[in-house]
């Protein structure tokens, strides 16, 4: 993964660029069912590497596939990300160790969703009962996300009223 | 695209199967990984497959943009409206234990109706977006 990012970021032309950030998204959701998310993983691996990554050929398409020259110098955007990248570090030191049953995540509310979510639901993947029906609201919210960026994407870029008139034309 | 035969033949082989996996994936959900999301994204790319190969003009034959248009909406409406139904049969905003007699049935129904919902609407928009990217190129083209 790490080669991957090293020639995303050394790589000019951005065909090879948008393939290689779908080979990235493939080994994320590799490294997910090592994990055992295999949910996190089947997404990964529809949405990175499947859609996103034919989206962006198709943004190619309408722009160019050569990166330009950056006209400012480097020296700013490389300390912004040494800083933010520190400040991550930083932050992963407070973590509990990978895996460790005391970590705050695992005695807050999942212990409860463990144990109950097979009585209350009937619903034998965990993940979905969670996703569905204890944590509804935001999944609402997350439906109502992929809805919004639709309509939004279809009001700015879709012509589709317009669009509509030489395709009656050829049909007639 | 027209005259690639291995591509065309391979891609109509594809077809069915992507589509049933998607079905698979999403009434499956609550059995082994999957969900409405996921579903919806393998929906829209077996779609995208069909437009690449065969054109947008035929994948639009099959799947028009009032159909898209109209399905982004249900979806999400299906997912609220299971909400208000909920509501309407006196328990809580999205609370299922009250669509069926069985509290356990009524998570089951309401899980299954909103991952439904779900799935539409990501698979009609996902659609939705690919449409109009490459219906752009096409426009310009023209």
């Amino acid at each position: 993964m790490a080669l991957t990012v090293l020639a995303i970021v050394k790589i000019r032309n951005l065909f090879a660029v948008v393939m290689l950030g779908s080979i990235y998204s493939l080994l994320a959701a590799a490294m997910f069912v090592v994990l055992d998310a295999v949910d996190v993983a089947f997404t990964e691996a529809a949405v990175g590497a499947g859609i996103s990554t034919v989206l962006a050929l198709g943004t190619l398409a309408l722009t160019t596939d050569r990166e330009k020259q950056p006209m400012h110098t480097k020296i700013v955007p490389l300390c912004v990300v040494f800083l933010t990248g520190a400040a991550l570090i930083y932050g992963t030191l407070d973590l509990a160790p990978f895996g460790s049953p005391q970590a705050p995540v695992h005695n807050h509310v999942a212990p409860t969703y463990l144990l109950e979510a097979q009585d209350k639901t009937t619903v034998p993947n965990i993940v979905t009962a969670v996703l569905a029906s204890y944590r509804g609201y935001d999944t609402l919210g997350e439906v109502t996300v992929v809805f919004i960026a639709g309509i939004g994407v279809i009001l700015l870029l879709g012509n589709w009223r317009r669009e509509r008139l030489p395709e009656d034309d050829r049909n007639a | 695209m027209r005259s690639y035969l291995v591509l065309r033949v391979v891609a109509k082989l594809l077809m069915p199967f992507i589509l049933v996996f998607a079905l698979y994936v999403q009434f499956h959900g609550d059995y082994g990984p999957g969900g409405g999301f996921q579903a919806g994204v393998i929906f829209a790319s077996g779609f995208i497959l069909y437009s690449l190969i065969f054109g947008i003009q035929a994948a639009g034959a099959v799947m028009s943009r009032g159909i898209l248009r109209f399905a982004t909406a249900m979806g999400l409406l299906l997912y609220a409206g299971v909400g208000f139904y909920t509501m309407l049969l006196g328990g809580n905003y999205l609370e299922y234990d009250v669509i069926a007699a069985d509290p356990t049935k009524g998570q089951h129904i309401g899980i299954l109706v909103i991952e439904a919902g779900v799935g539409i609407t990501v698979a009609s928009v996902m659609i939705a977006i690919f449409f109009t990217f490459a219906g752009r190129r096409k426009a310009d083209q023209a």
